[in-house]
């Protein structure tokens, strides 16, 4: 279709404004200069969809069916012509000429301009992956998209759409809402990750899969398949496979400047324009996406309005200079409050404030640098997001209203006393109550204090407030601050600065409340920061890793560098490896193939361990993956000398050599060892058996250790041979073999399930009281059992090689270098 | 890839978020480029300024990096030990353009290298 309102000929006196593209910049242009001084030019607008102007960003509603579009049309023919504006609609300027000072347009049209303003706006990114110009591969930008995507929609079936950004979901919702079962392919691992942190991403991802969408992040698009030459599925990196019946390519935008760039003007990312929108030619200016301003290009339509203000201002003489644009966002999806503005990526002197409400599903974190307020993410409760981008933009000190800040305006706005959090808890009623889980008033709580609670741990075990979930920590706290002033006894240690939880009460939590990923720990225990810390990671990812064996996926991002190179790093950055010798024995193959592995790569020392395992220094990391291959060749896996796992089986040769010897203690090592190898504990852990009480293999230094009597097998426990030494304290004796292997399987469980993380047994049994873990143990007769029964289902899951997986070219990542670089200079020498 | 401001070290895919990789200069330090969760990029010699640890190998989390040898914490947009401790890393301007990562040339062989006087 092609449309001219033809209003050219009448104004032949005035400056000629020629604009292309009649999209929302170009036209809000258009309508700011009117506004500005309706007389002063002849306009005519180019725009290459056959259609009047129309709201972009209301294409999500259309799609969604909440709206249609005549709903959505900004300026109808009326607007064209009430302004004597000439609309060439469906016929796109395809040159401009700036020394003649014309445009042609597709169908040959020639026009002059005085002044040419592009707002040509942006382009959708097509990745280009083999398929992607299939029909059914549609991107989501106008109209003629929406159509596509409604007439697939029709027929039902599978839609996939790349890209879980604002525009993917979107897209995503819409043609769900329409019927279509929808998976979401993202190649970052928290969806919108520019608008939101991992806490956010993972309360969105949850609710977008409550409402059955299929939402794959870290997935990274390989091929789109075909079937009788249209769409048929997309394919990942990974090999999965999923079926589409339509794909929609929502992975970004980028500034529509091929126009600008024949025609010779300055473009980097976008067309370059200056403060007042003018390019590097003075008479053709250029607004909206198409633009780069200050190094900034922008998506959104706030910044839209503010550039269109100022250029109008310039074109009529009365210029005021564009500053650049804060922009903040809503995701379009009905029933899904988020809001996300400024700069939330931390960074030098930023404070985060984060407040999580489990119950409501509410995340809120809000972040200061210098006490104003830099950025904002919200989830669940947006109400106080323009307040906070109000507080963005203005820049104000937030320091008096600090403290109540995340609360929003009313908290922190309702007068001197409120502004108090303690002021706050002082003035709930009696009534009110303090603790949901076992309904406590905080008539209740202050009485129990009154009575004598001094302290948290107190006050739980007396009125039983925060003694279940513990998300009304803080109010009790509080009401022990007002109560008692400066008489509050400190109460237990938290896990760390990120929680008031103590790691007890997280282990405790995970368990009751089914808690199975890292982000909905934080989130359902009330993390105050956004994604934890270097602390705290490594210890839920223990905690879950031993809570749901077999279902929790092992977090390598939060491994300390051992557990996640699976070697031991040394000061100088190398490696050292150390093989698995099964109870300390091996053979001519084995000692072969090491000291094969030492000459290989020239590993500068070897050393026997205290272990009885020989240790290979000076690896680099690089190497690790071809030393083990050499090493596994052999028959050897690795040794876990580097994990918080089970280190070594010490043995001594028992009564198979030994004269004193009194059973088989380096065969019960052996199998020992075979059953224990591989599993994750709280902190290293290790075991001995010596065959008599002369205890050459050191048993009673070990976390658990085995001393062979004649009558038996005398079990214990709680050694350490560290910085404090302690001897074990005798767990029980047992008459077999299969009875000490039962124990150690339980007592290792125990030890797992109950510990902190970073705890070795020793501190532990101290904590505990050894009559504690003998009564775990030894007083239900069923209760060794049920333990080993839990250990050996965990070690499912646990006794796979992990060399072997790196030498199959698991990670390579992690220990090939990105590249390598050899200056100019030194290629030369 | 020898010539130009910018050092092209390839797409930003390499790199899983969360983590870093090592990029060794001959005559030079190495550098270590990290991928925040937030999905940001540093690249910073790879030395942690209290006992030169690798810093590609520790923990990220926000925008630091733990040490892997002694926890030190450091920042990865300005290199500042953080809390207590006291040292700062060199940071290498880095910028992320269509999907790949640039170094900043000068920065990554050093002004002296690059005028052919030490190596």
């Amino acid at each position: 279709m092609n449309a001219d309102t033809g209003f050219a000929a009448a104004s032949a006196l005035k400056e000629r404004l020629v604009v292309i593209g009649n999209g929302m910049a170009g036209c809000r242009a258009v309508e700011e200069v009117l506004a500005r001084d309706p007389e002063r030019y002849a306009i005519t607008i180019f725009g290459s969809e056959p259609r009047v102007n129309y709201n972009r960003i209301m294409l999500s509603p259309v799609l969604a069916g909440e709206k249609t579009f005549d709903e959505i049309v900004i300026n109808g023919p009326e607007w064209y012509a009430d302004n004597a504006i000439t609309l060439v609609s469906g016929d796109p300027v395809t040159a401009i000429d700036t020394a003649a000072r014309t445009v042609t347009s597709a169908s040959g049209r020639v026009e002059p301009y005085d002044r040419l303003l592009l707002a040509t706006g942006s382009d959708p990114f097509i990745i280009p992956v083999p398929g992607h110009d299939l029909p059914g591969v549609v991107t989501f930008r106008d109209l003629d998209d929406v159509d596509k995507m409604l007439a697939a929609a029709e027929s039902g079936g599978h839609a996939v759409v790349i890209g879980g950004g604002l525009l993917g979901l979107e897209a995503a919702h819409g043609l769900s809402l329409r019927g279509m079962s929808v998976s979401v392919v993202h190649l970052m691992p928290t969806l919108m990750e520019r608008q939101l942190d991992e806490a956010a991403g993972w309360l969105l991802r949850q609710e977008l899969e409550r409402r059955g969408q299929t939402i794959l992040t870290g997935a990274n698009t390989k091929a789109i398949l075909e079937a009788d030459g249209c769409v048929a599925g997309v394919e990942l990196e990974d090999g999965t496979r999923i079926k589409a019946d339509i794909v929609v390519m929502a992975v970004g935008i980028r500034p529509a400047t091929a126009l600008a760039k024949a025609a010779g003007l300055a473009v980097e990312r976008g067309i370059m324009v200056d403060d007042h929108m003018v390019t590097s030619d003075p008479a053709v200016l250029a607004v909206g996406e198409c633009v780069q301003h200050r190094g900034a290009c922008y998506g959104l339509v706030a910044p839209l309005w503010d550039m269109c203000r100022s250029l109008a201002a310039y074109l009529t003489d009365a210029p005021q200079g564009y500053e650049g644009s804060v922009t903040s966002t809503k995701l379009k999806v009905s029933g899904i409050d988020l809001f996300s503005a400024g700069d939330f990526s931390g960074g030098e002197g930023a404070e985060d404030i984060v407040l999580r409400d489990a119950a409501r599903g509410v995340y809120k974190r809000v972040v200061l640098r210098d006490n104003k307020v830099v950025g904002a993410v919200l989830y669940g409760d947006t109400a106080d997001g323009s307040w906070y981008f109000d507080l963005l933009k203005k820049g104000e000190d937030v320091s008096p209203i600090r403290e109540a800040l995340i609360f929003g305006q009313a908290f922190a706005q309702g007068g001197g006393a409120l502004a108090d959090p303690n002021a706050a808890v002082a003035a709930l009623p009696d009534d009110a109550e303090i603790c949901g889980c076992n309904g406590v008033s905080k008539g209740q709580v202050v009485g129990c204090i009154n009575a004598g609670a001094h302290s948290l741990d107190a006050v739980r075990s007396t009125c039983k407030a925060s003694a279940s979930c513990g998300s009304c920590t803080g109010l009790v706290e509080r009401l022990l601050a007002v109560t008692l002033g400066a008489e509050v006894e400190s109460g237990p240690k938290p896990m760390c600065k990120c929680t008031s939880f103590t790691h007890d009460d997280v282990r405790r939590n995970i368990v009751e409340k089914g808690l199975r990923a890292m982000p909905q720990v934080m989130q359902e225990l009330h993390w105050t920061t956004p994604e934890g810390c270097s602390s705290c990671r490594p210890a839920l990812n223990f905690y879950l890793l031993c809570a749901w064996p077999g279902e929790y996926e092992d977090d390598q991002k939060s491994r300390f560098v051992n557990e996640r190179l699976h070697a031991n790093i040394q000061k100088d950055g190398t490696y050292s490896v150390v093989p698995r010798m099964w109870g300390g024995l091996t053979n001519p193959r084995e000692l072969r193939a090491i000291a094969d592995v030492v000459e290989k790569y020239d590993a500068p020392m070897v050393k026997v361990t205290g272990g009885q395992r020989l240790d290979i220094f000076g690896i680099k990391k690089e190497d690790l993956p071809a030393v083990w291959a050499d090493l596994n060749a052999a028959g050897m896996v690795s040794g876990h000398a580097y994990g918080k796992s089970l280190r070594t089986v010490k043995t001594c040769v028992g009564s198979e050599w030994c004269r004193f010897g009194t059973q088989d203690s380096t065969g019960l090592g052996v199998k020992i060892e075979r059953m224990t190898w591989g599993s994750w504990m709280p902190h290293k852990f290790k075991i001995a058996v010596s065959g008599c009480p002369r205890n050459c293999a050191e048993a009673t230094i070990k976390d658990f250790g085995v001393v062979c009597v004649d009558s038996g097998y005398e079990l214990h426990i709680g050694g350490n041979g560290g910085i404090h030494v302690r001897a074990t304290d005798l767990l029980t004796k047992v008459a077999t073999e299969e009875e000490a292997m039962e124990m150690c399987a339980a007592f290792i469980q125990l030890y797992r399930e109950d510990a902190h993380y970073l705890e070795r047994t020793a501190p532990w049994v101290e904590r505990k009281g050894v009559d504690w873990v003998r009564a775990q143990l030894l007083d239900d007769p069923e209760a060794v059992g049920k333990l080993a029964r839990r250990f050996s289902y965990s070690q499912k899951f646990s006794q796979d090689d992990p060399w072997a997986a790196r030498v199959a070219g698991e990670r390579r990542d992690l220990h090939a270098h990105l590249a390598q670089v050899r200056p100019l200079y030194l290629e030369t020498v | 890839m020898l010539t130009g401001k910018w050092l092209d070290i390839g797409p930003t895919t390499q790199i899983q978020p969360g983590s870093a990789r090592t990029l060794p200069v001959a005559g030079g330090d190495e550098i270590a480029v990290f991928h925040t969760m937030r999905g940001e990029f540093y690249a910073l010699v790879n030395k942690c300024p209290h006992k030169a640890g690798p810093l590609s190998e520790g923990i990220v989390h926000g925008d630091t990096v733990s040490c892997p040898l002694h926890n030190w914490r450091i920042s990865l947009r300005t290199g500042e030990a953080q809390g207590d401790d006291k040292g700062c890393t060199p940071t290498i301007p880095m910028k992320v353009d269509a999907g790949r990562m640039f170094l900043l040339r000068e920065a990554v062989i050093g002004p002296v290298a690059q005028n052919g006087v030490a190596a």
